[in-house]
């Protein structure tokens, strides 16, 4: 194996194979070490939701950038991600819910977006009328939906290769020094050597920084989903809640996700997780009370995935504040599968280009300092 | 929130015995079971049995009342109709009951969930006629059922003991398609010795013989060596196919019991993360146990069948052994004590594994069932074929979780239990690598399926 590059990424998850991916279709000379297997963590068991809606302001943006090229993602990978336009909903079961929706209606229309949308009652039993009687309205995105986050990450990972980048599984790098304006990266496969590091490490990415002296306050955490047995058609578009911690789908084989951010306990170290029963008994609850129609169906799996928080809930996108050719893209707080694509292509436009159209300043790695 | 010493899972000879020796011993003991009624596969519906029956399944069946009664006379605390679905290592047990779920919390978890038969995937397994000689033996001791005119195909002891009852019965099958190989036989006769060194081991192998001599006896049809299993039909078994001595055959039937011995019940030490190791031996993997049935995890031990095959009184053995280990974890015996309880069981499975490794080379299973040809299904919830399962190999997968990912394998309601041992196997052919590094599926709960409601129903400790 060569152990050099112009560019070495660490960490193959979604972000670092886009990465990879639109890197190499501009030519460069890519390198991507990945620990694990690629999409072994929140890349491979997140719950699939390609969704606009309720982004933070600061990454709104971005996603609509991304939905873009998800529009045209399996044509550029050659391949089936499991991607489905349904639309997503945001159910308002109260007043305060409601109020909330109503704000963010208005604040997305004072910002000039238009992909989100409030709706009353009467639509929103149209769009859900499996949903329990008594709900007030709700906030949609026509033009979100779903895919699926294993396939689609490996689908990317493999038209990377395709394309020419290098992507080795099962190589942890472990120290990171720059010497002679080159970097040179300690790895369980030897020395790594490029011009350029990206880190895309996820729950792990803040490892990175901190060896690249710029420590930030990155939480591992492990976002629990349930799913059941198929049952008969009942819900188009994904449902997310606003105050209640829920968000499902019915994927078009019947079966129902269900996830919604109620936690399990992550283990970096082992780099496992469980699932904590307790608070899925919670999520079953908020279930069973919403759609009624779901008290029956057959919960066949449960699972969790490591990811990772940042205290303010967006992610670090952007250059190193302390070394030179060195950028991060990481921390994405439950909700980075979406950016992937887009985010892919901002590192591309980093690193050839030495910048980006899009707005970066939110994500800067110093607003932790 | 219910607080137990201890709770034992699966009512089987090891379980019986565990909970019999626990509760005895004084210590509050739960024994969960999925059945109506104690004894587990191999003495199910024992304390029911009609003369008659106990008659035709002989004394190795009827053997399992009097554990049932050591059981009864204990005052441990028997839950029929039990489905646990999940265990933590904080030792919560989560089991359903009548449509609800409920939470102990054990000091110590003995799992006894005994062995599933191997899965025999060949051509045509999936067909409705086709089922493995434990369900055949299932409808003999719940309902008296014998099936006319079957094929009985495969190997294992409990293949010939099914073929054998049911000529006792009056229904003698069809054909038996014996697949053990000539090697396997090779490889067995180096066990020989030790086999026959003890009176057990003796009497294992007479029985063997007599079981064997009474279906030659009953001009039963039975062709050795054979291969190339296939069943044929469209909506169901119409016929097998075989090839034997090297010419293909092709028997009409409606009804097809397949069997290659039977591996650990894995699913709840593997949900666990217990550690685990493949015994190259019995062509399985299996929870790495000590001498005492402690898996890796503290207060979570593992007796019987399910910690390795070893056969109904083994496993009767090895659930007195971990009861005492249980007991002493549980602060009711010190080391002498164990020690003293468990002694006349140590010797007791000493003398009943002396047999194992010659029966276990002698029913190897064939390789066509192990790593089946492209065409057959190995994963039966989601239709997913052994050569799918080669090609994501060919893409970058290494591993049974991976596989899972790509192609929903062992992502139905069965949890992999069907699939589990063959895309392993797969995996590790295509990339010439041992099982212990292609590893298992990561198992998630439930182990078994559990509603919305029932979920969302189960009593938490700050409600209770």
């Amino acid at each position: 194996m060569r152990l050099s590059a112009d560019v070495l990424i660490v960490g193959g998850g979604i972000q670092g194979c886009s990465a990879a991916l639109f890197m190499a279709r501009r030519g460069a000379d890519v390198l991507l070490v990945e620990k694990n297997s690629v999409g072994r963590h929140a890349s491979g068991v997140n719950a699939g939701g390609v969704r606009r809606l309720l982004r933070d302001p600061a990454e709104v943006p971005l996603s609509v950038e991304a939905m873009k090229i998800w529009l045209g993602l399996e044509a550029l990978v050659e391949a089936d991600c499991g991607f489905k336009v349904s639309g997503q909903v945001a159910v308002a079961a109260d007043a305060a819910e409601w109020d909330e929706l109503s704000a963010r209606a208005a604040r997305m229309a004072e910002l000039g977006w238009t992909h989100e949308e409030l709706i009353g009652p009467d639509e929103l039993y149209d769009v859900l009328p499996a949903l329990v009687p008594g709900c007030l309205g709700g906030l949609i995105a026509r033009g979100d939906g779903f895919a699926s986050p294993y396939h689609t990450t490996m689908a990317i990972r493999a038209a990377a290769i395709r394309t020419g980048a290098r992507v080795v599984e099962g190589v942890r790098a472990t120290g990171f020094k720059r010497e002679g304006g080159r970097w040179q990266v300690a790895s369980s496969a030897g020395v790594l050597e490029a011009r350029v590091l990206v880190n895309t490490g996820g729950a792990w990415g803040g490892a990175v920084a901190e060896a690249l002296g710029e420590p930030v306050p990155l939480v591992p955490s492990a976002p629990m989903m349930m799913v059941t047995a198929p049952v008969p058609a009942f819900c188009e578009p994904v449902v997310i809640g606003v105050h209640r911690a829920l968000s499902f789908k019915q994927a078009q084989n019947g079966t129902v996700l269900i996830g919604g951010g109620h936690l399990g306990v992550p283990d970096t170290v082992a780099e496992t997780s469980s699932v904590d029963l307790r608070k899925l008994v919670i999520s079953a609850r908020t279930v069973a009370e919403l759609f009624p129609v779901m008290r029956s169906a057959a919960i066949v799996r449960t699972w969790s995935g490591i990811e990772s928080r940042l205290p303010d809930g967006i992610p670090v996108i952007g250059p190193s504040s302390t070394e030179a050719d060195a950028f991060h893209a990481f921390g994405f707080s439950h909700h980075g599968f979406q950016l992937g694509p887009v985010v892919g292509r901002i590192l591309s436009e980093l690193v050839l280009d030495g910048g980006t159209n899009l707005p970066l300043h939110p994500f800067r790695i110093e607003r932790f300092r | 929130m219910a607080r137990l010493d201890a709770v034992v899972i699966g009512g089987g000879p090891a379980g019986l015995a565990a909970a019999s020796v626990l509760a005895a011993q004084g210590a509050r003991a739960v024994l969960l079971d999925e059945q109506p009624a104690p004894g587990g596969q191999i003495y199910r519906a024992v304390e029911t049995a009609s003369p008659a029956l106990l008659k035709l399944l002989g004394d190795d069946y009827s053997w399992g009342a009097g554990l049932v009664d050591r059981l009864r006379a204990s005052g441990a605390e028997w839950r029929p109709g039990s489905t646990v679905w999940q265990v933590t290592p904080d030792r919560e047990v989560w089991v359903s009951r009548d449509g609800r779920s409920e939470l102990l919390q054990a000091g110590v978890v003995v799992v006894a969930t005994g062995a599933i038969e191997r899965p025999v995937p060949i051509p045509g397994w999936t067909l409705p006629g086709a089922m493995t000689c434990g369900a055949v033996q299932i409808l003999l001791k719940t309902a008296g059922l014998v099936p006319e005119g079957a094929v009985l195909a495969g190997s294992g002891p409990l293949l010939y003991l099914v073929a054998a009852q049911c000529i006792a019965a009056g229904a003698r099958p069809a054909a038996i398609l014996d697949t053990a190989t000539a090697d396997n036989a090779r490889a067995a006769r180096r066990h020989l010795p030790r086999a026959l060194k003890g009176a057990i081991g003796r009497a294992t192998l007479m029985k063997g013989f007599m079981l064997q001599a009474q279906i030659r006896a009953s001009g039963t049809e039975w062709y050795r060596r054979v291969t190339d299993l296939v069943l044929e039909g469209t909506e169901a078994v119409e016929a097998v196919r075989f090839v034997y001595r090297g010419r293909e055959q092709r028997i009409a039937t409606g009804l097809v019991a397949l069997h290659e011995g039977i591996i650990p019940n894995q699913q709840i030490t593997r949900s666990l993360d217990c550690a685990h190791q493949w015994d190259a031996a019995q062509r399985c993997f299996r929870p790495t146990l000590d001498a005492w049935g402690n898996t890796s995890l503290p207060g979570i031990l593992v007796a019987g069948d399910g910690g390795g095959i070893v056969g109904a009184r083994a496993a009767e053995h090895a659930g007195r052994i971990a009861a005492a280990e249980a007991l002493r974890q549980l602060g009711r015996l010190d080391a002498a004590a164990r020690d003293r309880l468990a002694a006349p069981d140590r010797a007791g499975l000493a003398a009943q594994l002396a047999v194992r490794p010659f029966l276990d080379a002698l029913f190897a299973p064939p390789a066509a069932v192990l790593r089946p040809a492209d065409d057959v299904v190995v994963c039966r919830c989601e239709a997913v074929r052994a050569g799918a399962v080669r090609d994501v190999v060919a893409q970058g997968c290494l591993g049974p979780n991976q596989a899972k990912s790509f192609l929903r394998a062992g992502m139905g309601p069965c949890q992999g239990r069907m699939c589990g041992p063959v895309v392993c196997e797969l995996i590790a052919e295509a990339r010439g690598v041992g099982l212990d590094e292609v590893g298992y599926y990561r198992i998630r709960p439930p182990l078994k399926p559990v509603t919305v409601a029932e979920l969302a129903g189960v009593s938490l400790d700050a409600e209770a």
